[in-house]
């Protein structure tokens, strides 16, 4: 009797979103990328497709960041201190697929940057660098209310991906991603019904769910990874089970997890026992990231150079045919 | 998968002839489906039947246990395909291969230093299970000699590779009360090997390119003897290989299929620094009983066995500490007082920070069931009434003489009401653990 196999057959599938706009398409980004798209879980190509390949997004911040332990700022050096000769060495550099902006500083109890200073940066970072753009806010919701939808503004037709939108704020940012034809980030609290709601939410108001990515939060290898891990499974069999509202690609802030880790930052002199803290950052960053590619992550942003090189090879032996 | 009493009917006599002490064959079958009497109170039922009833009682995939005592490692008996349909059960064996080869005093050192692959996270010890000796060349004494030093070098469970039955038989004789793994049974050598594993009752590989060419090798190992088998694929390109492991744990689970019923193993081919760490990770989440692979340095090994344990855990049941007043260091009267919560990673990260910071403190884990400090914050399980409730029965108001309380940054909103609860001073302290050792400097130097 030959061998029956088990394969899934589902009835809906993960939207597809693009992310960029080429001069064709009325932007000015070097290439548009797509994400999303798959038919099943994970890398199981027997049953299902996987038509748009997961990416990762490099990561720069208005202001140098002072929470970076030595071996994540080492590849980088003095380009820290310089967002856009930051986002070029990415570009040039690093061959990132994409470029994510998170604008840390213009938060009140940080340096609360003006939106001129942000206009500025953003112009000359669009300008100067052309690969399709991820734009963070700070997280304080009168300060991103007020610098978002001016970032959304003068980037018009760029095609960015703009968060992220909460279930208490999104009104605002959703009204600039429809009027200047960008997507959204829609972050729930490692919640998959305050997920869905939000996705509703964001619907309602006119935003097409081929523009909306989920953000489902994650928590770093060894720090509450697991439950986004489950949450994403969960997610994604209820959407391919055909839930629209929750079909949507993920996008996993790895890097700003991982590097928080004590395991990630901690000197080989305060724990001998835990090895080089060189290959151990890089790799407690790339494993959080493998791990949520196994749970159906579309998007990682990522920090660490080389944890990028590793996970990107990973990526390409996962779709290996 | 469980028959339902209408199914174990269908293979009872349906004569109603009472012997059992039922009513009926139909009353019999409900009480079986129910495991509350034996099928041998039956004196009717065919042999046919009999053997039906009793395999399906056998969990669909088989527990197999590798080693002695304390390092005993059980795999398989897995009920889930997902983690939040229930859990993960039997923590996948993470080994180290270490080659023939090697100098004696390579090997030694090897040993040695897996042995010390340990590491505690919230308050579990998280190790490498096994040693794997592999056999380079064809030399029998040599691998013969290898295996002996090892069992003596280490408690670890022990994984014999080897490409000769003859060398695999001679070295598992020498270690059989150790419970070591056979490594492996192919279509050539399987009669030898399960005759072997039978007689000296220990674990075997089973291994074959393709999970077709398995469904076929499976069947004749069993017949040949062998019953503890951990199944194999070949080398193949990682996803293909998750597909393997995914087959080999739905067709248990889904389709009742008895033959691939048992626990499965990968060997990391790289020996890439990161690419193995990464390939033994997808290895864990996606299903396999053990991984075993050459890398052995600290910072390729803490990830994987956290990893592990991260996915292992109850998704139920969230790791918990006793909720107490837990006195750190040399503490006083004038010892600051901390809160968090009784989820193991909150209380486990502040304890740490409060260790390095040098400076005795009491850390209170109150009650949350297990709730991190912002879920059980806003599921009411971390009130004010709750902390000012733990403050005062756990004797803080005996234990210091100071009228000081530090709460988590991320639920500053409640000063004011705990404050005028609990008649303490309420300081905020920082959001994220990481700095909790400077805040604790500086509200010393403040006095």
């Amino acid at each position: 009797m030959p061998l029956e196999l088990i394969k899934e057959k589902w009835s809906n599938k993960i939207d597809v979103v693009t992310i960029g706009a080429t001069k064709a398409e009325g932007g000015t980004r070097s290439k548009a990328i797509k994400v999303g798209g798959e038919t099943g879980l994970p890398y199981l190509l027997e049953e299902s497709e996987m038509p748009h390949k997961p990416v990762i997004a490099m990561e720069i911040f208005d202001v140098a960041p002072d929470d970076w332990p030595d071996t994540l700022k080492d590849p980088y050096g003095e380009v820290l201190n310089n967002p856009l000769e930051w986002a070029m060495k990415c570009e040039n550099e690093f061959k990132a697929d994409l470029l994510t902006i998170r604008l840390s500083g213009i938060h009140p109890d940080a340096q609360n940057r003006s939106e001129e200073d942000t206009v500025k940066l953003i112009n000359e970072i669009t300008a100067k660098v052309k690969l399709p753009l991820i734009i963070l806010g700070c997280g304080d919701d009168a300060k991103d209310n007020l610098i978002l939808p001016r970032c959304a503004e003068i980037t018009k037709g760029e095609r960015c991906l703009i968060g992220d939108a909460v279930q208490k704020n999104y009104k605002t940012i959703v009204a600039a991603c429809l009027a200047y034809g960008h997507s959204i980030i829609a972050e729930s609290p490692i919640d998959i019904n305050i997920a869905k709601q939000l996705n509703i939410l964001i619907s309602e108001m006119g935003l097409p769910q081929e523009r909306i990515v989920i953000n489902p939060t994650v928590g770093a290898l060894g720090y509450g990874m697991e439950y986004a891990y489950s949450i994403m499974e969960r997610a994604r069999i209820a959407a391919f089970g055909g839930d629209k509202m929750l079909s949507q690609p993920f996008i996993c802030f790895v890097g700003q997890e991982a590097w928080r880790a004590k395991e990630a930052k901690a000197k080989i002199s305060e724990f001998p026992e835990w090895g080089n803290e060189k290959e151990r950052g890089i790799l407690w960053e790339a494993v959080t990231a493998s791990a949520f590619l196994q749970a159906g992550a579309d998007i990682l942003i990522m920090r660490h150079p080389k944890a990028i090189e590793i996970v990107k090879k990973h990526i390409e032996e996962l779709i290996k045919n | 998968m469980a028959f339902s009493g209408l199914d174990i009917y269908k293979l009872l006599p349906k004569t109603n002839c009472r012997k059992c002490g039922f009513p009926t064959c139909l009353a019999f079958a409900m009480q079986l489906a129910k495991k509350a009497v034996s099928v041998e109170k039956c004196p009717e039922i065919t042999a046919a039947a009999k053997a039906a009833l009793e395999a399906s009682a056998q969990p669909p995939i088989k527990l197999i246990t590798v080693g002695e005592g304390e390092q005993k490692l059980e795999i398989g008996n897995e009920n889930v395909l997902f983690r939040h349909e229930e859990k993960f059960f039997h923590p996948a064996g993470v080994g180290i291969i270490i080659n023939d080869a090697a100098s004696d005093e390579e090997i030694k050192n090897r040993v040695e230093h897996v042995n010390k692959l340990s590491f505690e996270r919230i308050g579990q010890q998280i190790s490498v299970n096994l040693i794997a000796v592999r056999q380079a060349g064809s030399d029998k004494a040599r691998f013969e000699a290898v295996v002996k030093k090892v069992a003596e070098l280490t408690k670890l469970g022990i994984v014999l590779i080897s490409a000769d039955a003859a060398s695999l038989k001679a070295a598992a004789a020498h270690i059989a009360k150790r419970k070591p793994i056979i490594h492996a049974a192919n279509k050539e050598n399987y009669q030898e090997l399960a005759a072997a594993a039978k007689e000296l009752s220990l674990p075997l590989v089973v291994k074959a390119d393709t999970l077709e060419e398995l469904s076929e090798l499976i069947p004749a190992v069993n017949s040949a003897g062998a019953n503890d088998l951990i199944l194999q694929t070949g080398d193949k390109p990682v996803n293909k290989k998750i597909w393997d492991l995914t087959q080999i744990r739905r067709m248990p689970l889904k389709k009742n299929n008895r033959v691939f019923g048992y626990p499965s193993l990968t060997v990391i081919k790289s020996n890439d620094t990161y690419e193995q760490v990464i390939e033994a990770c997808d290895y864990i989440l996606k299903y396999t009983g053990i991984v075993l692979l050459e890398g052995f340095e600290a910072y390729q090994i803490l990830p994987i066995l956290t990893l592990r344990q991260n996915i292992y855990t109850d998704p139920q049941k969230p790791l918990q500490v006793e909720p107490k007043a837990y006195p750190i260091g040399q503490v006083n009267e004038n010892s600051p007082v901390l809160i968090t919560t009784n989820f193991s990673l909150s209380y486990y990260t502040v304890l740490g920070e409060v260790e390095a910071s040098k400076i005795p403190a009491f850390l209170i884990s109150v009650d949350t069931e297990g709730m991190s400090v912002l879920t059980a914050w806003a599921a009411e399980k971390f009130t004010p009434d709750k902390i000012n409730e733990s403050i005062k029965k756990f004797g803080i108001p005996e234990k210091v003489k100071h009228k000081n309380i530090v709460i988590p940054g991320y639920v500053a909103v409640m000063s004011g009401d705990l404050e005028e609860k609990s008649g303490y001073r309420i300081i905020v302290g920082p959001r994220e653990a990481a700095g909790i050792p400077s805040f604790l400097k500086n509200i010393q130097k403040a006095g």
